[in-house]
């Protein structure tokens, strides 16, 4: 008898291992945080899901970290927002194709002391030299994702090295942009951030927008499908119908609808 | 602090409501790292008992390398796991990352040297006490080893206890190979992080809390079991 | 071949019996234990048939002898022969072996001797019948199912010989079994020992106590420091020992 319930307790913990094998309609997404974060995706991924019936399994991770398992084969379709970083993993003969699908923007978000005195900025670079000149601390991601490498280039924009004060001013958490947050307000350091995770956050502490509306600090995402001459096991059928859904009026229509407390987040812009 | 306050709130409205998603996650993690510990007692307890019974040049090395990968940091364990199972690693055609396997599979090895080395000093104690009687019935090296796994097996829960407190705990291993997808591979600790760096950190600390009760409630019922088996019988 | 239950019985304990232990020859047996020799070349048999008793003081070698016998220690020099061959693992229940302080395993009394019968490879049916009947010979059938450690130290004494004679040993080895026992427990110890005795098994019994000494033995082995001083058949030695050291020792003068 003892034995008997061991054996169906047994069972039951087998089931995690059973029940991947029935879901076997299903993509693997490597994205990025601030999507995750932002909650975008728990928004509009029913909606294709409820018209394809396939299953959307989202790994968000760095950008740095999602391209590389990409490129490792860990994934059927790639949406980062690191342009140049994409398009070198097409050339590459990582992926099939790229396309745009929705852009937003980055801010820059400070305590409310505003050590650095930006607040109010609508221009990026002097900010940037602002803070530097001050010594005010920044808060950087440090992980070679998207919204890193944006960071990275407004500062050469700046003409500001900024590697050099690393551990002093300036402080690369190498994490997340949630993380990266906690950090900042828990530093009272000043950040750069994509809006929607900004506006979804929930610790903002006493921090506010500073910094916004800059052209430079456009953020474009876009989508690929890992190239299936590379990885023969990429799930091509179900991979292309999740892209092109994005693209569709469907897909942008669920993107551009969208809000949390009325903002919008994301905007739409596939090529049509 | 009214976070802490928060914390208690989020904690007992996810519990009373019998929240769904909390409720998954609770399952998986509870599968997953009691998966993990049985498989770990099946490799881990032999592992154990042989090295508390056997006699070998080496053992005293083998016994210090035991004992410190308990130490295997659980992120360290999580790459490498990636890295075997990733479609370029060496294991990929089995296509179990991202899967809640992966995850037993990662807690598993963190598990298995705790399971070894806390059974290799119980079975090393009774073996002094059961050494002499044993040989002289007539008993080998391998009857040696079960009868004192056998007859250690209140003890040795103690162990396998450890390596569930270890594995339920740990965030390192199974996020880098479950990738915390939600409804397939969000355990607690993944939907910890994940709501720490949305800054949710109330509920953050509130699923914490709930983490801690179920470790608590694990552990009270084995004691439980334990009770029952007449402390008596097996002073 | 299909054996009917009788002859398979038969045939087990028959495989067991072939395969004597007796005598137990030690040949120059030496044990040197931290630069002094607790054990000096020590020859002895024991051959089939009397209750052998090994005297002497404490830390004279008497327990350090018997367990090299039985082959749970390994002489530094000089070997231990089974039936004039080398011992074996297979052959151990043919040697029942009593320690001072009775090893209980986890489980219930019964249980006990069904595991050492197991490990002798006695059958399933069978091992349950000689299980029964030992305990029953021992007086202890009412508390079959008791855990053994929860038993008084007596019992488990009692249940440790009986699960030493489960096996129908040729030879019954006790190392000072009521050194630790209270008269009454001591009384039930020795009348188990005769019994065991005069249905056949050949016993040695280690004690430092002359009383017991004399009422058990058939004959009496005298070790004194690490050395046999002399073997004499009981009715002489307590009368006329042959050596100064066990004159000393019966007159209660004698120095380790």
């Amino acid at each position: 008898m003892k034995r008997l319930r061991l054996l169906l307790f047994a069972a039951t913990l087998l089931s995690p291992m059973t029940n991947v094998q029935a879901a076997d309609k299903f993509i693997t997404v490597q994205s990025t945080t601030s999507t995750q974060n932002s909650g975008l995706f728990e928004a509009i991924l029913p909606a294709f899901t409820k018209a394809s019936g396939i299953e959307v399994r989202v790994v968000a991770v760095g950008t740095g970290q999602a391209i590389k398992n990409a490129a490792n084969g860990d994934g059927d379709v790639l949406f980062v927002h690191a342009k140049p970083a994409e398009e070198k993993f097409v050339a590459e003969g990582g992926g099939v194709a790229r396309f745009d699908v929705m852009y937003n923007d980055f801010v820059f978000v400070g305590p409310k002391a505003d050590p650095a005195r930006i607040a109010g900025g609508k221009e990026a670079v002097p900010a940037l030299q602002t803070i530097a000149a001050a010594k005010a601390p920044f808060a950087s991601r440090g992980d070679d994702s998207g919204t890193h490498k944006k960071e990275k280039a407004l500062w050469k924009a700046s003409g500001i090295d900024q590697a050099k004060a690393s551990g002093d001013w300036y402080r690369e958490t190498g994490s997340g942009m949630g993380a990266t947050l906690n950090a900042a307000v828990g530093m009272g350091a000043y950040t750069m951030s994509d809006r929607a995770t900004w506006i979804s956050f929930k610790n903002k502490g006493d921090f506010g927008i500073v910094v916004e509306g800059d052209p430079i600090l456009f953020n474009q995402y876009g989508v690929i499908l890992v190239n299936p001459k590379k990885h023969p096991h990429v799930k091509v059928a179900e991979g292309q119908a999740f892209i092109d859904w994005l693209l569709s009026a469907a897909g942008q229509q669920a993107i551009a609808t969208y809000k949390i407390d009325g903002q919008q987040l994301f905007y739409p812009n596939a090529q049509k | 602090m009214q976070d802490f306050g928060a914390a208690f709130g989020a904690a007992f409205r996810l519990v009373i409501t019998l929240d769904p998603d909390l409720v998954e996650i609770v399952g998986l993690s509870l599968r997953v790292s009691l998966g993990a510990v049985l498989a770990a007692a099946v490799i881990g307890l032999p592992i154990g008992a042989g090295l508390a019974v056997a006699r070998f040049p080496g053992r005293g090395v083998a016994l210090v390398a035991l004992n410190s990968l308990m130490g295997l940091p659980p992120v360290v364990v999580g790459l490498l796991v990636y890295l075997a199972l990733s479609r370029a690693g060496p294991l990929g055609p089995l296509g179990l990352l991202y899967t809640p396997t992966a995850m037993v599979i990662a807690q598993m090895i963190l598990v298995v040297p705790i399971v070894a080395a806390v059974s290799r000093q119980t079975v090393e104690d009774l073996k002094d006490e059961y050494d002499e009687q044993l040989r002289v019935l007539g008993v080998g090296p391998a009857g040696m080893v079960a009868t004192l796994l056998w007859d250690a097996r209140y003890s040795l829960l103690t162990a396998l206890l450890a390596g569930f407190g270890r594995a339920v705990a740990e965030v390192g291993a199974v996020i880098i190979v479950g990738g915390n997808i939600a409804h397939v591979t969000r355990v607690m600790t993944t939907a910890i992080a994940l709501e720490t760096s949305k800054g949710d950190l109330a509920l953050a600390l509130g699923l914490g809390i709930i983490l801690l009760a179920l470790a608590i409630g694990v552990n009270a019922a084995v004691m439980g079991i334990r009770r029952t088996a007449g402390h008596a019988a097996f002073a | 071949m299909r054996l009917s239950p009788e002859l398979q019985a038969t045939a087990s304990s028959t495989a067991v019996a072939a395969r004597p232990v007796l005598p137990l020859r030690g040949t120059g047996l030496t044990v040197r234990r931290g630069g002094r020799t607790l054990l000096d070349r020590v020859d002895i048999a024991v051959e089939p048939g009397p209750l052998t008793v090994i005297m002497g003081p404490n830390g004279a070698g008497k327990s350090l002898l018997l367990r090299v016998l039985a082959t749970l220690i390994r002489p530094d020099q000089g070997f231990v022969t089974w039936a004039e061959t080398l011992p074996d693992r297979a052959r151990a229940p043919r040697l029942g072996f009593v320690f001072q302080k009775p090893v209980m395993l986890r489980r219930s009394a019964v249980e006990n001797v069904r595991y050492a019968l197991k490990v002798a490879g006695v059958p399933r049916a069978e091992r349950d019948r000689r299980a029964a009947e030992a305990l029953a010979m021992a007086g202890l059938e009412h508390l079959a199912a008791a855990p053994a450690r929860v038993l008084s130290g007596g019992e488990q004494q009692r249940l440790a010989i009986a699960r030493a004679l489960a096996t129908r040993p040729e030879v019954l080895l006790l190392d000072e079994p009521t050194a630790n026992l209270d008269p009454g427990a001591t009384q039930a110890i020795e009348a188990q020992v005769k019994a065991a005795h005069a249905a056949g098994t050949t016993v040695v019994f280690v004690t430092h106590d002359i009383g017991q000494a004399r009422r058990l033995a058939n004959e009496v082995v005298f070790v004194h420091r690490g050395r046999i001083a002399e073997r004499t058949p009981a009715h002489r030695f307590f009368t006329e020992p042959s050596s100064e050291a066990a004159a000393a020792f019966i007159e209660g003068r004698l120095m380790p």
